[in-house]
């Protein structure tokens, strides 16, 4: 509490931040057990990061969730247990690899494990009884994204029901459930990839060092540039090529593609996300590839 | 600093509501490559053009029908200005959604068939666009292309449009009519050379260069509190703050306020934002207030400005737009949510409802079924600081929930914010 600054207001980012911290304020207030998913990603980070803005100076009020496919990158995992660390966070992991292990889950044979994450979760959020749940999903992302409220009602099997959302008005948000359903709130619902890449460089906020251009041994598949790792490398015929590349979302790593880039500083990235034709889902995910309505159809079974 | 307008956009099943808003999102470039492959693969179009009504229908099901089913929100931007634009969808039973599009929306884009005119759902979003004071309409006269661009077609809907919105209280310049063809891409973004006899702008430039309102500097100010900041730590034993948003007027250290509704008074001690410490906060801002006095006040509570302090109440008068299948039963416990505190509540009478036709208002209905706008008594378990809908919406607007199934049953506006001059149907 040093500088007097004049209020400001009407600047884009400024309502964004407003609006987000107004929703995890309001989540504080009406729920007795949230908690954020936070994977390491920009998204996620930006969650946290937003709910030290809005609680400080007290310590953010909730706990955060990783669901781990252990399709990990390195750097991520590293990056994760840093900022549980610095904000005196308690991490609680649901890891689809022990899901796997005592046989609950099988492994599928795309070898993908990111349709494989929603029963963990769902567990995860059944066990520590969360009645709501913070996600970093953007309606800008993807179209059935675009159709979901802020607050959204899960069923008590984690179901979302696109005919049965509530109507939400002004910003008065309805956070009644019944025992056993939960609610996921989505405090970015307005922002665009660019507000996000804007905000990071606004809030100087620290990110993976994968979402930033380095050379890496990788692949082409389905159009994507994969890499080796614990979830497998290359088949026959799949040639291991060294590129300079980043990531512009992070996910299960047999899955999530890099892109071609030579964006080592975040004015070089936000450059690229202003220049690019291509939705960062459409660039990197395969599994929102799979069909027309491959992410409705998630959501519906309880996905993020 | 970018500015932003929200809008909201409505018309009725078939008017070509998805096509105009994907004709935006094309034309400005907001549409990435991606997108448009996954358009031009669904596509069964005839001729061969994308549809571009795929890029906004999200939903299996709407796909399948050919219609929208929820409200989807859209973001484009054009170097003059950044836009969320809330898709809400036309078909009767999401009128609902209609009314969540524009709780939020500083102007509404609505749609008629050129070959139709004006219909029943014309009126009705026009209608909840007034109830809502949206400031601003426009009436997007489309697919003209199939009225063979014909200027009376387009002059005799404008002028039945403009006679019900003045009826429903819009001054004549919040209110523009454009000629489009969305499909073909007339006076969409660009201008069409087929409408010679139209010299107004496109829809595009409209939307760039209309005023956005701002918040009401003369707003008196008013802040539900929604938690208690308390660390009690070793660096801040002591720290306790109100944080919330500013949800009218402007606040400064030093002002006096009293907290509602138990009617103490206090001093604004310092506006804190993260680690800033501000002079000033107005509507919009989610900050945290210090007070000179420590007066127990937890979530539910309203700072107000002390010299505009509304009076609690615990019976008032206020419209509603019942929103849910279930039809209202007069009598039964409900939950009131307003602000940050939510209440039991009763209505206990219907004391009117709206002929979305005429106008009229017709006396006792004895209930409110979906869609229905009315005029209803309520009384409520704990006072509440309220305002006049139509004086502050922050605070003079709240949900009506079911407290058994926690659904949303209602919009709530305090007060008739709905002044109608009845015209012949």
């Amino acid at each position: 509490m040093t500088a007097t600054l004049p209020t400001t207001g009407t600047d884009q980012l400024d309502v964004l931040e407003s609006e987000a911290i107004h929703v995890m304020r309001e989540v504080a207030g009406e729920f007795d057990r949230p908690v954020i998913l936070f994977s390491g990603g920009k998204d996620s980070m930006l969650l946290v990061h937003l709910a030290h803005k809005a609680f400080w100076p007290a310590p953010i009020p909730f706990p955060v969730l990783h669901v781990d496919t252990g399709h990990n990158f390195d750097e991520v995992i590293a990056f994760r247990d840093a900022v549980v660390e610095r904000y005196g966070l308690t991490l609680e992991v649901a890891s689809v690899q022990d899901y796997i292990d005592d046989g609950r889950l099988s492994e599928r044979a795309d070898g993908t494990r990111n349709p494989l994450q929603t029963t963990p979760l769902l567990n995860a959020i059944a066990d520590h009884r969360h009645d709501a749940v913070f996600g970093g999903g953007r309606r800008d992302e993807e179209r059935a994204r675009a159709k979901e409220r802020i607050f959204s009602l899960r069923t008590a099997f984690g179901a979302w029901e696109p005919s049965r959302q509530r109507p939400e008005l002004w910003n008065l948000y309805n956070g009644r459930h019944k025992p056993g359903e939960h609610v996921r709130v989505f405090p970015l619902s307005n922002w665009t990839e660019l507000d996000v890449w804007r905000y990071i460089q606004r809030e100087e906020i620290d990110l993976p060092s994968i979402y930033y251009a380095h050379t890496r041994d990788v692949f082409a598949r389905d159009g994507m540039w994969l890499t080796s790792g614990p979830w497998g490398g290359p088949r026959d015929g799949e040639e291991v090529i060294t590129k300079t590349v980043r990531y512009r979302t992070v996910g299960d790593g047999s899955c999530t593609g890099a892109v071609e880039s030579t964006a080592t500083t975040l004015d070089e990235v936000l450059a690229e996300v202003r220049e690019s034709r291509l939705t960062e889902r459409g660039a990197t995910r395969a599994d929102d590839r799979l069909s027309e309505a491959a992410m409705e159809d998630r959501k519906k079974e309880g996905y993020f | 600093m970018t500015d932003l307008l929200r809008l909201a956009t409505a018309g009725s099943v078939d008017d070509g509501k998805s096509t105009l808003v994907g004709r935006l999102l094309y034309d400005t470039k907001s549409v990435l490559a991606d997108q448009l492959e996954a358009v031009e693969r669904a596509s069964k179009s005839a001729d061969g053009e994308p549809d571009l009504s795929l890029l906004v229908d999200g939903l299996r099901s709407e796909r399948e029908q050919g219609i929208t089913i929820d409200v989807a929100y859209r973001y484009f931007a054009t170097p003059r200005r950044s836009f969320v634009l809330a898709d809400t969808p036309g078909h009767v039973q999401y009128t609902r959604n209609t009314v969540t599009g524009a709780s939020t929306a500083a102007l509404a884009v609505l749609l008629v068939d050129a070959r139709h005119g004006v219909v029943e759902q014309t009126r009705r979003h026009a209608a909840v666009m007034a109830l809502l004071r949206v400031p601003r309409l426009v009436l997007a006269v489309n697919k003209i292309d199939l009225v063979d661009y014909d200027e009376s077609t387009y002059l005799t809907i404008a002028k039945e449009f403009r006679d019900h919105t003045a009826a429903l209280g819009y001054a004549e310049d919040a209110v523009v009519t454009i000629p489009v063809s969305a499909k073909k891409g007339d006076n969409v973004v660009l201008e069409s050379e087929r409408t010679p006899w139209y010299d107004g702008p496109t829809l595009l430039d409209h939307l760039e260069t209309v005023p956005v309102d701002g918040p009401d500097d003369a707003a008196p100010f008013r802040f539900p509190v929604q938690t208690v900041i308390r660390p009690r730590s070793a660096e801040h034993p002591d720290y306790r703050g109100y944080a919330g948003l500013v949800a009218a007027g402007s606040v400064s250290v030093g002002d006096e306020v009293v907290v509602l509704p138990d009617g103490q008074r206090t001093t604004v001690e310092g506006i804190d934002r993260y680690t800033a410490s501000l002079s000033s906060a107005s509507a919009g801002d989610s900050v945290v207030l210090r007070l000179a006095h420590d007066l127990g006040i937890a979530r539910g509570a309203v700072l107000v400005a002390a010299a505009s302090a509304p009076e609690p109440v615990t019976e008032f008068t206020a419209t509603l737009a019942w929103l849910h299948d279930k039809p209202l039963t007069p009598g039964r416990r409900l939950l009131v949510k307003h602000g940050t505190h939510t209440v039991q509540a009763m209505i206990t009478a219907v004391e009117d409802r709206l002929d979305i036709q005429t106008l009229a208002l017709d006396a006792d209905p004895g209930t409110l079924e979906i869609n229905d706008i009315g005029h209803v008594a309520i009384t409520v378990a704990e006072p509440l600081p309220l305002d006049d809908y139509d004086r502050v919406a922050a605070t003079g607007s709240f949900l009506v929930i079911d407290p058994q199934a926690g659904d949303t049953l209602a919009a709530g506006l305090v007060g008739r914010p709905l002044v109608t001059t009845p015209v012949d149907a």
